[in-house]
C-alpha cells in the first residue's frame, strides 16, 4: 500500500509540473502589463517595479527562476498588497477556508449519508421522497442563490445569526457552513441512495438476512462498506468542489479567506498572487483526489489485494 | 402461406416514451424545457418592454399589473430582463454541452472501439484531466483574457467532455463484447457498418441521458461564474448576473433577488426531473418486467 | 413427525402490468431428517415458496396472501420480528444458488461464518469470537476446505466457485439448523464439482439428521438424493409423491413432459458423416490472451493460454460435440475457427482453404460458409433491430437477396425456425428466451453456411425449451446438409446430439473418439471423471451411481 501511494504520488509530479507551466505563461500572456491599469505611474517608476518583479528577463528566464523558487514553496511577493508575500497572504487565509470547508464537509457527509441511506432503507415510501425531493432541491439551488436567501431570512427578517465575519460573533460560522455544504450534502444524498439500491439489491444482502443478523446489522456491517464506495470516491471531486465554492461564500459573508483574495486577486489582476493560489489550490486538490482515491481502492479488499500483487 | 397480419412490435425507443410518458415529474420538466425554449427563441417579440427601457419615474418597485416581476433600481422591467438573461444561460447551457458532447462522444468511442493501447493512453490523459482543479483554471482563463462568451463556451465544454468520453467508452467497450456484435463480425460486416447499426444505436440512450443532465450543470457553472462577476458580462445580462445584482439590493427589494432565483432554480429542476425521468425510462433493467 | 407444514401458500406479486401469482395454494411437508426436491423450470415459484417461508422476498412487490406455514407447529408467515430472526439464525438456514454473490465480498469468510454465533439474536446464546471461530473452523475442516485455518482469513475472491460453495455450506450448519433450504446449491457449478457438492449435502444431512427441501430445475440432479419430489409449474404444484413414483409411476402429463425432455442416451439420427471429406483442418492451433490481471511479471503467466497447440478435423456431414468445463478454452477454440478470436499460432483450413493470415475483406466470402449461434439469447441479438431487420441483414450483406425478394426470404426463415410470420416486425424484448434462440438460429442459417458452430446454445433455457431447441437443431442440421460443432459443458445434450466428441481441458485436448465408443470405453482419467459425474434421470442408477463414489 505504502509503495501504491509513493508511486501514485511520484506520478502526480508531472501533472503538477504541467499545472505550474501552463498557469504560468497563461498568466504571462495576458494582455497589458501588471502595471498598465495605473496610467498615472511614471515610467521610470514602472521600470523599477518591472526589475523588482524580474519582469525585464525573458519570459523562459522567468519561467525557470519562478519554478526554482516555487519548488522551494516561495511564490514570491504579491504585486497588489505592497510589502506582502504570497505565501503570507495563503498563510493567512488557508486556516480559515480549511475551517469552513471542513464544516462544510461535516454538514454534507452527516446529512447526506443519513438522508440517502435512509432513503434506500425504505425506497418509494416518504422516507425516500422526502429526502431526494429535498436533495433536488439542493442541487437546483446553487449557494450563491442559497446564501443570500438564507442572510435574508435568518440573517435579517428574524434576525437569529449573524450574517458576515469569521470568528468574531457566536455563530457566525453557520450560516456560512451550511451554505457551502447543502449542494454538497444533496449530492451525497443521491450518491449514496444509489450505491446503498445497488447493494441492497445483491444477493449477500439476502445471505446476511437468512443467517438471522438484524436489519441494523445487515445495514451497518454488510451493506454500508460497499453502499459507500461511490461517496468516497466522490470526495476527492467534492473537495474541488467546496474550494471553488468557498469563492462565493468568502465573498456573500465576507470571510477573510482564500477564496475571497483569490476572487479579489482575479479583479485586481493581481497576477503573483493569482498564479501562486492557482499553485497552492491545484497542487491541494489533486492530492485530496489521490487520497480518495487511494481510500475508495483500500475499501476494496480484492482491489486492494491486487495493489499488493503488483509490488 | 397466405400473408398473416403483422402485429408491429414496440420498440426500446416507444417503449421509453411510454415510461416516460407516465412519469409526471419528467414531462412537467420537458413542459418547462420546451416552453424556456420557445420563450428564449421568441423573447424579442414577445418581452414586454424594451431591455434597456428604463421607466426613470418608477425607481424599483414592487410586481405590480404593468409590471408583472417589478422593476429594477433603474426602473427596467424584471421579466424583460430575466428573458433576456434566460436566452444567454441556456445558450451557454446547449452550445457548452454540444461542445462537450462532440468531443467527449469522439473520444470515448474511438478509446473504446479499438481498444488496446490507444485507449490506455487516452483514458489516462482523462485521468489526469479529471484530477486538475478545472473550476479554478476556468477563472484564470477569464481572469487572462477578459470575459469573452466564446471562450467562457469553450472553457467549459472542455471541463465536462471528461465524463461523457468515460460514459461513452464503458458503453461501447461492453457492446464490443456482446454476442450480437460478435454475431455481426461472424457475419463479416465491414467495421463501419457494425458501428453505424449495432453500436451507435444501442449507445444513444446513456448519452441523451448524460446531456439532459450536463445541461443543468453547466448552466449553474455560468451563472457561477457570472454571479462572481467572472462570466458574462453587461451589458449582455444572464441569470447569474441578475443574481449578483439583487444580492446587492435584497434587502430593500427582495423580488429583485428572488425572481431571478426561481427562474434558475425552476429551470435547474426541470432538466434535473426530465434527466431523472430519462435514466429511469431507458434503463434496460426496468424494461424486463 | 413433519417439521415443516405448508398449508394453502399464495404468494402474489403486484406489479405496475398486474397481480402475477407466483405461488398460489401450495401445501407440503417435510419431515426430521427428510430431503424434499421442489422441481420447476424458471418461473415456476420454486424459489419464491422457500424464500417466503424465511421472510425473504422484497415486500412490496410480493405479499403473502394466504396460508400457513408451521415450523415445529409455529407459524412462520405470521410471526414477529424477532421470532423470525430466531427461526432463520436456529432454525432453518439457506444454501443459495450462485456462491460468487451470495458471500460478502467486503468481509473475510470467518468474519461471514461466525455471525450467527456472536450476533445471536438470544444473550443467552451469544459465544465470544474465539469459542465461535474454533467452531468455524472445525466446519470449515468438515466440509472439505484444506487448511481451514489460515483460510478463515481470506476473503470470498480468493476461493475457486466449488470452495466458495462449501463455505456456503458451512456458513448454513453453523448453528445446527433443523431444515436446511438449498436452492440449485450446484447450477452455478461445473458437473465434477457439482458431484462432489451433492454428495457433501447428502453426507451432511445424514451425519446431522436435518431435513432438506432441495430446490432444483434438473430432475436429474434430485434422482438420488431426493425421499420425496413436488413438481410445479406456474405457481401451482401439479405431482407430488414419492421419488420413485415421480420417476417409474408418472401421472401428470407435466411431469412426463419434464422427464421426456432430458437428453438421455444417444443420437438417434444417423451419422451422414463423408468420412473422406474433411471440411475443418486445425493444426497446432495456439490462441493466447495477454494476461490482464499481469500480477506476476514471470515470462510464463504474462499469457493465458485458452488454446494450447490443438489439433483437429470435422468431417463434411458430421456433427462434432466439443465438451468441457469452465476455463476449458472449448469457446476460444470455436472462435478461433471462426476466425473471431485473433490465433496466436497454427492454422485452420476450410475446405483446404487456409483461413489463418487472411485479411479481414479476404475473409468475408468465407464468412458466409461459417457461421454462428451463441449462449445467451438476450445478448446475441441487437435489442434496437426487429426481427425483420436482424434476419435481412446477412442475406442483403451477402447479396443473397435483393430488396424487392428479402420479405419472402425471411419469411421463409421465419418458417423454417418455427415462429410465426406475423411476429417479424417485434424486437426481442418481446419474445421468450426459446423463441429468441429461434432467431439467432434463423440469423446463422440465413446465409446457406455450410459449417456452424453452436456454442451452448440450449444450457441458458429450460429443459422442456431446451428439448425443442435440440430437436430444431438436429432438423435443421438434416435438411440443410449442415455440417456442426456443439459445444456444451453438458454431457448428456452432447451425447444425445453428436456423432464424435472432443474433450477438452486447460486448452488443450484430453480424448476424443466416436461418441458411443467413447461413453462405453474411456481412456483418460479426465474422462472417466466427467462421465462418472453427470447425474442419471434414474432414482435407481442414480442411488448406485452415488453410492459407489
Amino acid at each position: 500500500m505504502y509503495r501504491f501511494a509513493i508511486s501514485r504520488l511520484l506520478q502526480a509530479i508531472p501533472v503538477l509540473l504541467m499545472v505550474v507551466t501552463v498557469t504560468f505563461f497563461l498568466v504571462h500572456s495576458a494582455p497589458g502589463g501588471p502595471f498598465s491599469a495605473d496610467k498615472a505611474v511614471p515610467p521610470e517608476v514602472i521600470k523599477a517595479l518591472e526589475e523588482q518583479y524580474n519582469l525585464n528577463q525573458p519570459v523562459w528566464q522567468q519561467y525557470l527562476s519562478y519554478l526554482g523558487d516555487v519548488v522551494q514553496g516561495d511564490f514570491g511577493p504579491s504585486f497588489k498588497y505592497s510589502g506582502r508575500t504570497v505565501n503570507e497572504l495563503i498563510a493567512a487565509g488557508l486556516p480559515i477556508t480549511a475551517e469552513l470547508a471542513f464544516y462544510a464537509m461535516l454538514v454534507a457527509l452527516s446529512v447526506g449519508i443519513t438522508a440517502g441511506v435512509g432513503a434506500a432503507m425504505r425506497p418509494n415510501t416518504m422516507q425516500d421522497y422526502l429526502p431526494m425531493t429535498g436533495a433536488m432541491i439542493g442541487i437546483c439551488m446553487p449557494s450563491f442563490l442559497l446564501g443570500p436567501l438564507l442572510v435574508l431570512v435568518f440573517g435579517i427578517h428574524l434576525d437569529w445569526l449573524p450574517v458576515s465575519g469569521w470568528g468574531d460573533i457566536p455563530g457566525d460560522k453557520i450560516l456560512p457552513s451550511i451554505t457551502l455544504g447543502t449542494g454538497y450534502a444533496a449530492y451525497i444524498a443521491r450518491l449514496s441512495r444509489g450505491g446503498m439500491l445497488e447493494v441492497l439489491s445483491q444477493d449477500y444482502i439476502r445471505t446476511a438476512r437468512a443467517k438471522g443478523l438484524s436489519e441494523r446489522l445487515v445495514i451497518i456491517k454488510h451493506a454500508l462498506r460497499g453502499g459507500l464506495i461511490p461517496v468516497v470516491a466522490f470526495l476527492g471531486p467534492a473537495f474541488a468542489g467546496l474550494l471553488a465554492g468557498s469563492f462565493v461564500v468568502e465573498t456573500i459573508f465576507q470571510i477573510p479567506g482564500l477564496g475571497r483574495f483569490y476572487v479579489q486577486a482575479a479583479f485586481n489582476r493581481d497576477y503573483t498572487l493569482i498564479l501562486g493560489m492557482t499553485i497552492f489550490l491545484s497542487t491541494l486538490i489533486i492530492l485530496f483526489n489521490l487520497l480518495s482515491d487511494m481510500l475508495a481502492i483500500w475499501l476494496n479488499p480484492k482491489l486492494r489485494q491486487e495493489i499488493r500483487g503488483t509490488n | 402461406m397466405a400473408d398473416a397480419i403483422e402485429e408491429h412490435g414496440t420498440s426500446l425507443w416507444k417503449d421509453a416514451w411510454i415510461k416516460l410518458s407516465k412519469n409526471r415529474l419528467a414531462l412537467f420538466g420537458l413542459a418547462v424545457l420546451i416552453m424556456l425554449i420557445l420563450t428564449s427563441l421568441l423573447t424579442p417579440l414577445i418581452a414586454p418592454y424594451g431591455y434597456e427601457t428604463q421607466d426613470l419615474d418608477m425607481g424599483a418597485t414592487a410586481p405590480s399589473l404593468q409590471h408583472w416581476l417589478g422593476t429594477d433600481i433603474f426602473g427596467r422591467d424584471m421579466l424583460t430582463r430575466i428573458m433576456y438573461g434566460g436566452r444567454v444561460s441556456l445558450m451557454v447551457g446547449f452550445i457548452a454541452t454540444a461542445v462537450a458532447l462532440v468531443i467527449g462522444i469522439s473520444w470515448g468511442a474511438i478509446a473504446g472501439f479499438f481498444g488496446g493501447r490507444l485507449d490506455a493512453i487516452m483514458m489516462r490523459i482523462v485521468d489526469v484531466l479529471y484530477a486538475l482543479p478545472f473550476m479554478i483554471f476556468i477563472i484564470l482563463l477569464m481572469v487572462v483574457f477578459g470575459r469573452n462568451i466564446l471562450l467562457l463556451f469553450l472553457a467549459i465544454g472542455a471541463v465536462e467532455w471528461l465524463t461523457m468520453a468515460r460514459i461513452v467508452r464503458s458503453q461501447v467497450m461492453a457492446l464490443r463484447n456482446q454476442e450480437f456484435v460478435e454475431a455481426a463480425n461472424s457475419l463479416g460486416l465491414s467495421e463501419w457498418t457494425i458501428i453505424r447499426r449495432h453500436i451507435i444505436p444501442n449507445t444513444l440512450g446513456p448519452v441523451i441521458v448524460y446531456t439532459t443532465l450536463t445541461i443543468p450543470s453547466v448552466m449553474l457553472l455560468e451563472a457561477f461564474l457570472s454571479f462572481l462577476g467572472l462570466g458574462i458580462q453587461p451589458p449582455e445580462s444572464s441569470w447569474g448576473l441578475l443574481i449578483n445584482y439583487g444580492v446587492e439590493t435584497m434587502e430593500e427589494f427582495p423580488w429583485l433577488l428572488i425572481f431571478p432565483g426561481i427562474a434558475l432554480s425552476l429551470t435547474l429542476f426541470a432538466l434535473n426531473f426530465l434527466g431523472d425521468g430519462l435514466r429511469d425510462a431507458l434503463d434496460p433493467r426496468t424494461s424486463k418486467d | 413427525m413433519a417439521i415443516l407444514e405448508v398449508n394453502g401458500l399464495k404468494v402474489y406479486f403486484h406489479t405496475r402490468n398486474g397481480v402475477v401469482k407466483a405461488v398460489d395454494d401450495v401445501s407440503f411437508s417435510v419431515d426430521r431428517g427428510e430431503t424434499l426436491a421442489i422441481v420447476g423450470e424458471s418461473g415456476s415459484g420454486k424459489s419464491v415458496t422457500c424464500y417466503s417461508l424465511l421472510n425473504l422476498l422484497p415486500k412490496p412487490p410480493a405479499r403473502i396472501e394466504g396460508g400457513t406455514a408451521l415450523f415445529d407447529g409455529k407459524d412462520l408467515l405470521t410471526c414477529s420480528a424477532a421470532e423470525m430472526r430466531k427461526h432463520r439464525c436456529d432454525d432453518i438456514a439457506v444454501i443459495f444458488q450462485d456462491p460468487m454473490t451470495s458471500l460478502n465480498p467486503f468481509l473475510t469468510i470467518g468474519e461471514q461464518l461466525i455471525e450467527p454465533l456472536i450476533y445471536h439474536p438470544d444473550r443467552s446464546q451469544i459465544q465470544t469470537r474465539v469459542e465461535a471461530k474454533r467452531t468455524a473452523v472445525a466446519l470449515l475442516d468438515e466440509v472439505g476446505i484444506i487448511d481451514s485455518q489460515a483460510r478463515f482469513d481470506c476473503y470470498p475472491h480468493e476461493f475457486s466457485g466449488g470452495m466458495r460453495q462449501r463455505v456456503m455450506i458451512a456458513m448454513a450448519l453453523i448453528t445446527d439448523p433443523k431444515l436446511l433450504i438449498c436452492d440449485e446449491p450446484t447450477t452455478a457449478l461445473d458437473v465434477t464439482i457439482q458431484a462432489q457438492i451433492l454428495l457433501l449435502i447428502k453426507k451432511l444431512q445424514e451425519t446431522r439428521n436435518v431435513a432438506v427441501i432441495f430446490i432444483s430445475h434438473d430432475l436429474g440432479v434430485v434422482a438420488g438424493i431426493a425421499d420425496k419430489v413436488l413438481v410445479m409449474c406456474d405457481g401451482t404444484i401439479r405431482e407430488t409423491g414419492d421419488t420413485d413414483d415421480i420417476f417409474y409411476r408418472t401421472q401428470n402429463d407435466y411431469t412426463k413432459k419434464l422427464l421426456a425432455a432430458i437428453p438421455e442416451g444417444a443420437k438417434t439420427l444417423p451419422n451422414r458423416a463423408k468420412s473422406d471429406e474433411t471440411l475443418i483442418e486445425v493444426t497446432h492451433l495456439k490462441t493466447y490472451f495477454r494476461n490482464q490481471l499481469n500480477t506476476n511479471k514471470s515470462k510464463e503467466n504474462r499469457f493465458v493460454k485458452a488454446v494450447d497447440d490443438v489439433s483437429m478435423e470435422i468431417a463434411r456431414g458430421e456433427i462434432l460435440g466439443l465438451v468441457g468445463e469452465s476455463g476449458s478454452g472449448k469457446s476460444t477454440l470455436g472462435r478461433s475457427i471462426l476466425q473471431l478470436a485473433p490465433t496466436t499460432e497454427g492454422s485452420v483450413k476450410f475446405s483446404g482453404q487456409t483461413l489463418t493470415g487472411l485479411t479481414a475483406k479476404q475473409l468475408v466470402p468465407w464468412r458466409r460458409k461459417m457461421q454462428m449461434i451463441f449462449q445467451d439469447p438476450y445478448a446475441s441479438l441487437n435489442p434496437r433491430m426487429t426481427v425483420f431487420e436482424t434476419l435481412s441483414e446477412p442475406l442483403l450483406y451477402h447479396g443473397l437477396a435483393t430488396k424487392k425478394n428479402i420479405a419472402n426470404q425471411v419469411r421463409q426463415l421465419m418458417d423454417d425456425v418455427g415462429l410465426s410470420q406475423a411476429q417479424l416486425r417485434k424486437y426481442p424484448h418481446e419474445f421468450s428466451g426459446g423463441q429468441r434462440q429461434r432467431i439467432a438460429i434463423g440469423r446463422a442459417i440465413a446465409t446457406k453456411p455450410e459449417f456452424i458452430i453452436a456454442d451452448e446454445p440450449v444450457s441458458a433455457l429450460d429443459v422442456t425449451i431446451q428439448a425443442q431447441i435440440l430437436d430444431l437443431i438436429l432438423e435443421l442440421v438434416e435438411r440443410h446438409n449442415l455440417t456442426m460443432m456443439f459445444i456444451s459443458h453438458d454431457l448428456s445434450v452432447v451425447r444425445y446430439i453428436s456423432d464424435r466428441v472432443v474433450i477438452m481441458n486447460r486448452g488443450v485436448i484430453v480424448e476424443q473418439g466416436n461418441t458411443e465408443t467413447l461413453w462405453a470405453a474411456p481412456k483418460e482419467g479426465y474422462t472417466k471423471e466427467l462421465l462418472a459425474a453427470i447425474p442419471l434421470a434414474d432414482p435407481a442408477a442414480e442411488r448406485k451411481r452415488i453410492a459407489n463414489i
